[in-house]
């Protein structure tokens, strides 16, 4: 109990990774929270890949979760923007009505 | 020890509540915030495991940066987010479901598990300890010898967000009236000046 270990780590990523997933179903319609959801979910990657970095003595995972936190910035930066050129066109940001592709 | 554990149980309890108030508060503004709350938790448990650079740069670059962008959106963007939360409990037990099975399969994969005897010797850049090297030196002579590659390619992957997204927001509106240097200087006596005789009494 009062001894923490990886697992402790672990679990606490596992959670939040739920809680991103669940957050992407419970707010189908609104675009900001399913992006905020992927940056829990990322957010989540990154506590593990730095628990097992320590825990077994490599910094590897440490640089990869650099590289992850570049990529989240990098993703949630085009993201915004797509999501205010789509409201400047369509006056709305409701998921369901995006259907300009047809896919 | 008992210190450590009583903060890191801090530090986990009000990442995971805060984690849940992201995805359920009515406001999302207040979700901005909440993320913030769960980014500054998250560096805490960093700090606490030993990652000390990995936590300054998650307070820098999602608190400073990715954090304050979301919050601009969702403050700049006119739109009424309770339409936006219509049917918000349709979808409570579906993903309910979905999120408690994958919880229960990611723990029960943590109940049973060991490394390999291996797995020291798999070891690329083993960490020094502490009072030999601290974290952001020894992660600094990593990055910038190993991993220099990677370094410049996340650097051009950022180059690439930015210009993307300058390129996807920017826009030309008509009516703006602006300075334009070129015209200006092009301008010739000629076009912008004429005499003319005015006789007295009348005007032109």
């Amino acid at each position: 109990m009062f001894e923490i270990g990886l697992s402790h780590y672990l679990s606490v990523a596992a959670i939040l990774f739920t809680l991103g997933i669940f957050g992407i179903f419970l707010n189908r319609k609104n675009v900001i929270i399913i992006l905020m959801s992927v940056e829990l979910i990322l957010l989540a990657v990154n506590i593990n890949l730095v628990a097992f970095s320590v825990f077994l003595q490599d910094l590897t995972g440490q640089v990869f979760a650099m590289l992850v936190l570049t990529v989240a910035a990098a993703e949630a930066a085009i993201g915004l923007a797509i999501i205010v050129v789509y409201f400047r066109n369509r006056g709305s940001i409701a998921v369901e009505d995006i259907n300009l592709m047809k896919g | 020890m008992i210190v450590q554990a009583l903060a890191f149980y801090l530090f986990a309890i009000v990442a995971v509540a805060s984690a849940v108030m992201v995805i359920s508060a009515r406001n999302p503004v207040h979700s901005v915030l909440f993320l913030i709350l769960t980014f500054f938790n998250a560096a805490g448990l960093f700090v606490l495991i030993g990652a000390e650079f990995i936590a300054m740069i998650l307070v820098v670059v999602y608190v400073g940066a990715v954090a304050v962008l979301f919050l601009f959106v969702v403050m700049m963007l006119d739109i009424s987010f309770s339409e936006l939360r219509e049917g918000f409990l349709q979808y409570l037990p579906m993903g309910a479901l979905i999120g408690i099975v994958l919880l229960v399969e990611l723990l029960m994969i943590l109940g049973h598990w060991l490394f390999a005897p291996q797995v020291g010797d798999a070891r690329l850049h083993p960490t020094l300890a502490l009072d030999q090297m601290s974290n952001t030196h020894a992660l600094g002579q990593v990055l910038y010898t190993d991993y220099v590659y990677l370094f410049l390619g996340s650097g051009m992957v950022l180059l690439v967000a930015m210009v993307g997204a300058i390129v996807l927001t920017l826009r030309s509106r008509d009516g703006v009236r602006r300075q334009k240097i070129s015209q200006q200087l092009s301008r010739t006596r000629r076009q912008s000046i004429e005499v003319r005789k005015v006789r007295s009494g009348n005007g032109i």
